[in-house]
């Protein structure tokens, strides 16, 4: 046999797209993934079509609608990841990866990637469909919107690889989605803004990611233009999904008992 | 292959595992020699997947040491050197045999034609477009198999390569580790069918994760005066226990 030629990031190129061709194999995975934040957005829409508008204040489904746009595939990319990663630990195919020259980020990179580009199929198709069919308005760009979309869905990806370490089995993996997702849902300022929650519980919001993916979100939808604080908030949703990914890194295991 | 070497395969000494609170190898020390095929056998549960495990080294071990083509079990310089075959097909079911050896083929920095070659030998090019949940249990086997043989390893570990398939298919494999052999590989198989022995040119009879011997199958047989392995086995069970 022959010894081709071995680019440096070869481990994590046939990672990524031997997820991806995965995914594809499973095609009514990848229509429910694209479609549903569309569909949930849409149902959002009708359910504050009737709700009171004021001049000058953005209307309730401007408000939510732009948040949900960045929870949304949060939340679905979380569960889909923690899933899959479960389902290769629980295959044999893990403990086979771990004996190749795969390094363990590579394998999460690779997750990572393949997840993101899913994720951003159905943010794009959710912003398209909100902004021009659903007549969603935001002042600054929905770019900026996209963008955010998809950095808080890759957060999502990471914080399942993340959480799938902890779980041994997948009723595990499913149930982290209401114990990571639920206080973040509840504390993001989505509900209730966050200036307006009781001292604890608004130290509590400030640590957790989905708050700056939504004030991110918020910003764009009150100001054109890129504002610092927007920035501020992409960094630390950035570093948030770097460092989980690194931490899901760390606790994979080569050997097990 | 590499310019042969006397230096054993793998060395074990004094290898002891603890697994959910109990020992489950105990203080285990044997030598595996290079470009033959050694039968590990033993009942269900005495160890063998254990001791397999330490020697690719995913497991977590309490004491002693593994050495492994002359390194430490384990370390990234082996992981391109060693095969590893699980005892159940670690293939993925939503993808094509092609796909499935394709990207561990890219895992060990070979080609997709080294992939094709790989499929070719186990005799799975017919079904190389088939996904992993459209093939028979055999199938499934030589799959996970030929993700293997794509590195090239020097050392094959394989866990109970050939339980649960049919006759034909047996000798169909074991014809090929043979080959494998012959090409200069060590091979490691395990099994708790004795029959099975008569495969292979040296032998490590386990039992409740102890070693009860390591030696030819013809020396097994001189040294119980029983023809048949399974007898032969037994007899050294009986010779073991104090009577």
């Amino acid at each position: 046999m022959t010894t081709t030629f071995a680019p440096p990031l070869r481990c994590y190129t046939a990672t990524t797209v031997r997820i991806l061709r995965q995914l594809r194999a499973d095609r009514r995975t990848v229509a429910m993934l694209v479609l549903v934040p569309t569909l949930l957005l849409a149902l959002i829409y009708f359910v504050y079509h009737d709700a009171p508008s004021f001049p000058g204040v953005p209307t309730m489904f401007d408000r939510i609608g732009i948040s949900m746009l960045g929870i949304l595939p949060f939340i679905v990319m979380f569960l889909i990841t923690a899933i899959a990663m479960q389902r290769e630990r629980t295959s044999g195919t893990l403990e086979r990866l771990m004996t190749t020259p795969l390094s363990k980020l590579d394998l999460l990179a690779g997750y990572g990637s393949a997840f993101s580009v899913a994720a951003t199929a159905q943010a794009g198709l959710a912003c398209l469909v909100a902004f021009w069919l659903l007549g969603m308005r935001s002042a600054g760009s929905v770019w900026l919107v996209l963008l955010i979309a998809v950095l808080d869905a890759m957060l999502g990806v990471a914080l399942g690889l993340l959480a799938s370490a902890f779980a041994r089995t997948e009723f595990q993996a499913v149930q982290f989605m209401p114990l990571i997702v639920g206080p973040q849902f509840f504390l993001c300022g989505l509900l209730v803004p966050r200036g307006g929650l009781p001292r604890w519980l608004e130290v509590i919001s400030d640590v957790l990611p989905l708050s700056y993916a939504v004030d991110a979100l918020q910003q764009v939808s009150r100001y054109t233009g890129a504002t610092g604080l927007m920035w501020r908030d992409l960094c630390v949703v950035a570093g948030f999904t770097a460092v989980a990914l690194a931490l899901g890194a760390a606790t994979l295991r080569r050997r097990t008992a | 292959m590499t310019a042969p070497d006397s230096s054993p395969a793998i060395e074990v000494e004094h290898l002891r595992v603890r697994r959910g609170g109990r020992d489950v190898l105990h203080d285990i020390s044997l030598s595996v020699p290079r470009g033959c095929i050694t039968g590990l056998l033993g009942p269900s549960g005495c160890g063998k997947t254990t001791l397999m495990r330490s020697v690719v080294g995913t497991q977590l071990v309490e004491a002693g040491s593994v050495r492994v083509l002359g390194e430490q079990a384990g370390t990234p310089g082996l992981r391109a050197r060693v095969g590893y075959v699980t005892q159940a097909p670690s293939i993925y079911d939503d993808l094509a045999v092609t796909d499935n050896v394709g990207y561990f083929a890219a895992l060990y920095g070979k080609s997709a034609r080294d992939a094709t070659h790989a499929i070719e030998a186990v005799g799975l090019a017919e079904h190389a477009r088939q996904r992993g949940n459209q093939l028979s249990g055999g199938q499934r086997t030589r799959a996970s198999l030929a993700c293997a043989l794509v590195a090239d390893p020097e050392l094959l570990v394989l866990d109970e390569p050939t339980v649960g398939l049919d006759p034909v298919l047996r000798v169909d494999l074991w014809q090929q580790f043979d080959a494998l052999a012959a090409q200069g590989r060590t091979l490691l198989v395990s099994s708790h069918v004795m029959d099975e022995a008569e495969h292979c040119d040296r032998l490590l009879l386990m039992r409740d994760g102890h070693l009860l011997a390591q030696l030819t199958p013809a020396e097994l047989r001189a040294e119980t005066g029983e023809t048949s392995l399974e007898n032969a086995f037994l007899a050294l069970i009986k010779m073991g226990e104090p009577s």
